[in-house]
């Protein structure tokens, strides 16, 4: 019998704890066959955060650190920095990243650091249980914000990919979403070409993901892709916000 | 080799490249500025690295990644930034990762002064991050010693795989004196290749830890932990003893305050008093073996704070009453004359 599908030898064989309808185990996936397509799993060092894929080291079938919350850009540039020929990675949240670890990453991004960035944006605190993020859209119920995210009271969302966009430092950043099969291979293709900027030493690339908590949002996994459609999407429109690598859109 | 006049912040600069150290990561603040700005222009020269970051705590987290990566790396900072550092400098201790740091500190809390100060004892002696840790600390009170404490605590670092402070002031720092520089490994260092972050290559693949989920883990790490402080205490506590043989009364003192009491031995000496210094080299671990002494009457601690040593001081002789302080903080420092009144204040009359 020929194999026509096999996982990624980029992951291990630990169960993924992540819930159903969950985007943190198919950008996993995606991450993972891209490094062994570009044969750097042996390569590669994951900085991962604290969030929901603080475990993502178990998971990941190459080196990996546990970085402090939101640090992740700062622990990747000590590693980059020593050893220039590994494909460094930054594994964030948006909590993680657009919250407490803001500076990291702008920073990072500025001094055109040669690393790869995923971004995990599912508007929600995950792991801590649904509180506010600040990605949570206007009007989106959180544990914080319970009767809805009120701009006047909480202030409004960001969106990183468009201000990491107006930085001289980044080479290349793409948003995409995972909710349909076209997403995900389009997806793949950018986080394919993240690792190719930096494995080109290049520069900084930067991968953020329109993402998913049926959990925290209260919905069941299918509602949770359409509500990444229908609501998230909008305000979080996917698309290239920079790409210096002469390759055009 | 020749001695150099240098200054105190470029020294240790020049202490880290000479024991192998390729990675800064820091930010400036006054009085360690000099560390930076020597180290951004050295470092290159010697192929090496120099990231002047976006904070205290993004150079501590590059410090966490560069360390995994099995470099030796160094930061550097002053008071306030060593507060920011905490955070880092916790993770890095969980993980059993080598690094060094420097704190030339000034007078706090707060923004405080920029003037020396030597309040920092509690968060770099005591723990300033959470959790059940220890870093080691060694407190210079020469330019020259500063720079073989730098090399040393690389070792120290690698042997144990722990943080090491170097716990100076702002008076070290910006003071130039002749120094020499003679690095070679004390210690048999081993090999990093079985935990450093490198790819995982054909072989196994390397993690390094920060969360452990299961509170047995956690505590099991923990009991890991506070075996390595137990060799650590048996082995490395380090001090000075200055006119000690025949003396009834101690001084204790570290650093740049133990040089002013110094002079002041020599006055109350010259006055009769049988007074000598026990000189702390490193504040963790506590030199408790200095302070096995029956004939002695008082310990007179003095520091510029408010007596945080003291505690320590007290706990080594095992008697709160035998133990006298003086201090001034905010920045001030002593004088040989106000320390020579203390003196005499506690032994009154006996000489
Ligand atoms: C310094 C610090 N502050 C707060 C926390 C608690 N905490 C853990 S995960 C998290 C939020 C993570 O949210 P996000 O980055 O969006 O990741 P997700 O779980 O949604 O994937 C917080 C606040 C922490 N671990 N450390
Ligand atoms: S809580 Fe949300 S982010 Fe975390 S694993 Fe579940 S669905 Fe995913
Ligand atoms: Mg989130």
């Amino acid at each position: 019998m020929s194999v026509v599908y096999e996982k990624s030898k980029g992951l291990t064989d630990v169960k993924l704890h992540y819930c159903p309808g969950c985007a943190h185990g198919i950008v996993h996936k995606l991450l993972a066959e891209c490094l062994e397509e570009m044969s750097e799993t042996e390569n590669a060092i994951a900085c991962v955060p604290v969030g929901c894929a603080v475990m993502a080291n178990k998971y990941f079938n190459f080196d990996a650190i546990q970085c402090a919350h939101g640090r992740a850009p700062a622990t990747a540039t000590g590693i980059k920095r020593v050893d220039p020929s590994k494909i460094v990675i930054t594994y964030q949240g948006d909590g993680d990243l657009a919250s407490i670890g803001t500076c990291e990453i702008v920073h990072a991004a500025a001094r055109g650091e040669k690393i790869t960035t995923i971004f995990i944006n599912n508007g929600i605190y995950g792991m801590t249980g649904g509180q506010m993020a600040p990605t949570t859209l206007p009007g989106m119920k959180a544990t914080t914000a319970k009767h809805g995210r009120d701009v006047k009271v909480q202030g409004n969302p960001i969106r990183v990919s468009e201000m990491l966009a107006t930085l001289d430092g980044p080479v290349y950043i793409e948003r995409v979403s995972v909710t349909t099969p076209g997403q995900v291979a389009q997806a793949k293709k950018a986080i394919m070409k993240a690792l190719k900027v930096q494995k080109e030493g290049l520069g900084f690339g930067f991968v953020e993901v329109v993402s998913s908590c049926p959990t925290n949002w209260g919905l069941t996994a299918v509602k949770a892709m359409e509500y990444v459609k229908e609501k998230m999407i909008p305000y979080y429109p996917l698309g290239v916000f920079k790409d210096l690598t002469g390759e055009g859109k | 080799m020749a001695k150099v006049l240098m200054k105190g912040n470029e020294a240790v600069g020049k202490a880290a490249i000479e024991a192998g150290c390729r990675f800064f990561f820091g930010y400036p603040i006054t009085p360690q500025s000099e560390v930076p700005e020597y180290l951004s222009e050295e470092l290159p020269k010697v192929g090496g690295t120099f990231v002047q970051a976006e904070s205290e705590l993004a150079a501590i987290n590059m410090v966490y990644g560069a360390a995994a990566a099995g470099a030796r790396v160094l930061t550097s900072s002053s008071s306030p930034g060593l507060a920011l550092k905490q955070e880092g400098i916790g993770y890095i201790t969980n993980a059993d990762l080598p690094a060094v740091v420097i704190n030339m500190m000034r007078g706090g809390p707060g923004l405080g002064t920029i003037q020396p100060g030597q309040a920092d004892y509690h968060m770099c002696v005591k723990g300033g991050s959470n959790g059940d840790y220890h870093n080691i600390v060694l407190a210079p009170a020469s330019v020259q010693e500063a720079v073989d404490m730098v090399m040393d605590a690389f070792d120290l670092a690698d042997f144990y795989r722990t943080p090491v402070i170097i716990l100076s002031d702002g008076l070290i720092g910006q003071m130039m004196e002749p120094v020499e520089f003679n690095y070679s490994p004390k210690k048999d260092l081993p090999s990093k290749d079985a935990w450093a972050l490198k790819g995982k290559g054909k072989g196994e693949k390397h993690m390094i830890v920060n969360l452990n989920m299961d509170a047995e883990d956690c505590e099991n790490h923990n009991i890991a932990l506070q075996k390595k402080y137990d060799e650590i205490e048996a082995n490395e506590q380090d001090w000075e003893e200055y006119c000690m043989d025949d003396a009834e009364y101690a001084f204790v003192s570290y650093g740049t305050s133990a040089r002013i009491v110094k002079s002041s031995v020599d006055t109350l000496r010259a006055a009769g008093y049988k007074v000598g210094l026990i000189r702390p080299k490193t504040l963790y671990p506590f030199p408790v073996k200095a302070f096995k002494r029956e004939n002695i009457k008082k310990y007179l601690d003095v520091e510029m704070s408010m007596g945080q040593m003291a505690d320590d001081v007290k706990l080594a002789c095992n008697d709160v009453n035998k133990v006298a302080f003086y201090g001034r903080t905010g920045g001030i420092i002593l004088t040989p004359e106000e320390v020579v009144e203390f003196g005499k204040s506690v032994m009154g009359g006996d000489k």
